[in-house]
């Protein structure tokens, strides 16, 4: 038994899929053994992707309670995750994001005025008010995610399968959560990713918490990473919360994809703080105790000890990027309410390259109700 | 010019397209060596490599998933289902996904994938093996969905859905794979989509039909110009939807009589659409009923399924209830 053991760790590199890495600890004092040698700089950009994913966060939060938005899935406690992985992206690489990952907008290049106009689906709002909790944009290469979970999983696939046909160096990010990887579309992704090799990360967001069903009930693996190794791809789990972590595994598995080293499989350990959607009520399901614990775990406190350990940041520029974003987002809210509302007539628009004739009926019909509506004083309800 | 099956010219299509278009690509169950199990890809894998003719592991829904992202990207991806009753594991990504991405995204993305698959019965194929599930997609906004009676037909259609941006189902009735044989021309051409095909002309009574009932409907017509002396209509639509409204209407301006035979089963299959747009659109132009003669509401049964699908004597009776209303 032993044997068989170790011989699988070996061969199969299980130890990884079993651990975890981190390179903070709990208080932000870092391994230096592990730790990444970022420029100073540098250090700070990955701190206020988080100060301003976090006030973003909140003011979706707000801007829902307000009526203005219509549902929101709160990010709170998985900023490391997601600015972590997707600061180790390049330019030319794509990413396929779940419904919980503005900091990885933001990182790509997203602006927040973007993203309020997105999430208010006002005249602004590029995917034309078509769904709730989902961002993209082909220009800064993020694929709007599909809400049915972890369906986006085997197009991140087939999308670097296809740069690989064509001969281009890209790499593909794809972000899910875990209870993704007890869905079809995980195993239709990894297994392929296994065969072909394609140039794709996937990172699974393991904030403990599937709506109410903590990952014990969610599957009976050890670990989440340990799904990838018998696919057949290196599997490594990291402290999802350790922003270095995230942001050096993510960077080796991008490396090593753009270099034709194939798939790599992260599961990172987080923790959603807030609840599942704004239509969610986490007290039915978990103890105040527990997420207490985990405030006590919140990212962004960690990375701000360290870059304080390590005399980067101090209580005054804290303050100060705290307070800038807070303006200048508001600001942007602001801006964002002030803008007029999203056409009717889209409807109709994007269902085909052409409108066919049923489409085409239908809108002289809806037109024709509209100038009902008016005529008899009715209103949209 | 050549004499081909169905078999043949879409092997054809996808070779001419593979050759004009290096986006294009073939993957599925079984379509590289093997050639498909229809051999519809049949040595493509030669010419174009395993690179773009990719033997899959066996998963539906990893093969349209894995498309979706191809289509994405830029690929014109020819994706197999080895048969249309296996689709199911897929559905998911075909109604979310595949039907959806356009608009998800505000018209950013688009998913110009073929979806290709032998369907329908008639060949002892079994419950499995058989089924005629076009409403589905014909439901689903966002979907085109076609099914050629010809190998002509074949060739012309499955090279269109391989050009246009929108994603397409594309069903083969095997029953007719390899029957039904007719000069193809080996140059390109295309048959446009959302146009119907006028498969006889009549004056009594249109029958509007698809896939293999087009040539039961033709046998039934036979049979009532014998016996009645009635001049049927018959008008093969091929693209299933958006169907060709124009074609249906014309025909009945003539006729004013209407029977619609499909393999799939009655209740919400196709026929319910085309009676109700008559209906809705055009019921000052009919003499009678409209009557369906469809698959009935039931699984496909491997034993009797010469009973269950639509025969000579269930169209027959369907056009002299029409024309003695």
């Amino acid at each position: 038994m032993n044997l068989i053991s170790q011989a699988l760790a070996k061969d199969l590199n299980l130890d990884k899929a079993l651990g975890i890495f981190r390179v903070l600890d709990d208080q932000g004092i870092p391994d230096e053994s592990l730790e990444p040698k970022l420029s100073k700089d540098f250090l700070l950009k990955i701190y206020e992707y988080m100060v301003r994913t976090r006030i973003l966060d909140e003011w979706l939060l707000k801007l829902q309670r307000m009526g203005k938005v219509a549902i929101h899935a709160p990010n709170k406690g998985q900023e490391a995750t997601m600015i972590g992985a997707a600061l180790a992206l390049r330019e030319q690489d794509w990413m396929f994001p779940s419904y919980r990952e503005l900091g990885a907008l933001l990182v790509r290049g997203m602006s927040e005025e973007e993203i309020i106009d997105r999430a208010m689906a006002n005249a602004d709002d590029p995917l034309k008010g078509s769904d709730f909790a989902i961002y993209g944009s082909r220009d800064k290469k993020i694929v709007p995610a599909p809400v049915p979970v972890g369906n986006q999983i085997p197009h991140a696939v087939g999308f670097a399968l296809a740069a690989k046909i064509m001969g281009d160096n890209i790499v593909v990010l794809t972000f899910f959560g875990d209870g993704a990887t007890s869905r079809g579309d995980f195993h239709f992704g990894l297994n392929f990713a296994g065969l072909f090799k394609p140039p794709v990360v996937f990172v699974i967001q393991n904030n403990q918490w599937a709506i109410s069903l903590p990952v014990r009930k969610q599957t009976a693996a050890p670990t989440l990473a340990v799904k990838g190794v018998a696919y057949g791809v290196p599997s490594i789990r990291v402290d999802g919360n350790d922003v270095l972590a995230v942001y050096s595994i993510a960077k080796e598995a991008v490396d090593k994809a753009s270099s034709g080293g194939g798939p790599t499989l992260i599961e990172s350990l987080t923790y959603r703080l807030g609840p599942h959607t704004t239509a969610d009520d986490p007290k039915r399901y978990r103890s105040d105790e527990e997420v207490k614990r985990y405030e006590a775990k919140d990212p962004i406190p960690r990375f701000r000890r360290y870059l304080m350990y390590r005399g980067i940041l101090n209580e005054d520029l804290d303050r100060e990027i705290w307070g800038r974003w807070r303006d200048y987002i508001e600001t942007v809210v602001r801006r964002c309410l002030s803008k007029p509302e999203l056409p009717e007539e889209v409807i109709f628009e994007d269902v085909y390259s052409e409108m066919p004739w049923n489409l085409r009926e239908q809108l002289e019909e809806f037109r024709e109700s509209l100038k009902i509506m008016k005529s008899l004083g009715l209103k949209v309800e | 010019m050549p004499i081909m099956n169905m078999v043949q010219a879409l092997n054809q299509a996808l070779r001419e397209e593979m050759r004009r278009d290096p986006r294009v690509v073939v993957l599925g169950e079984d379509v590289g060596y093997r050639g498909g199990v229809f051999l519809v890809t049949e040595k493509l894998i030669d010419e174009f490599g395993e690179l773009r003719v990719i033997d899959t592991p066996l998963t539906e829904g990893g093969i349209v998933g894995i498309a979706v992202g191809m289509a994405m990207y830029g690929l014109r991806p020819v994706a197999e289902i080895q048969f249309i009753d296996f689709v199911y594991e897929a559905f998911d990504q075909i109604v979310s996904n595949v039907a959806k991405i356009r608009y998800r995204s505000g018209g950013q993305f688009s998913v110009p994938l073929v979806i290709r698959s032998p369907c329908c019965g008639g060949v002892r194929g079994g419950m499995h093996h058989s089924q005629s599930p076009e409403s589905y997609f014909i439901h689903t906004a966002g979907l085109i969905t076609i099914m050629p009676s010809t190998p002509y037909d074949a060739k012309g259609l499955l090279k269109a859905s391989i050009r246009i941006d929108d994603p397409v189902i594309f069903l083969e009735p095997k029953s007719i794979y390899r029957t039904i044989r007719e000069e193809v021309p080996e140059e390109d051409y295309i048959v446009p989509i959302g146009k119907a095909r006028l498969v006889k002309e009549g004056s009594d009574v249109t029958i509007v039909t698809y896939g293999a009932m087009v040539y039961k409907s033709i046998e039934a017509s036979k049979l009532v110009a014998e016996k009645h002396g009635w001049d049927v209509e018959i008008i093969d639509l091929r693209t299933l939807m958006p169907f060709d409204r124009e074609a249906v209407l014309k025909s009945i301006e003539k006729t004013g009589r209407l029977v619609i035979v499909h393999e799939a089963p009655k209740t919400l299959g196709l026929g319910a659409e085309i009676s109700a747009y008559v209906a809705e659109n055009a019921i000052e132009l009919l003499r009678g009923p409209v009557v369906r003669v469809a698959g009935y509401d039931t699984p496909f049964p491997l034993a009797h399924e010469k009973l269950y699908m639509p025969n000579v004597a269930r169209i027959y009776m369907a056009i002299k209830k029409v024309m003695e209303y």
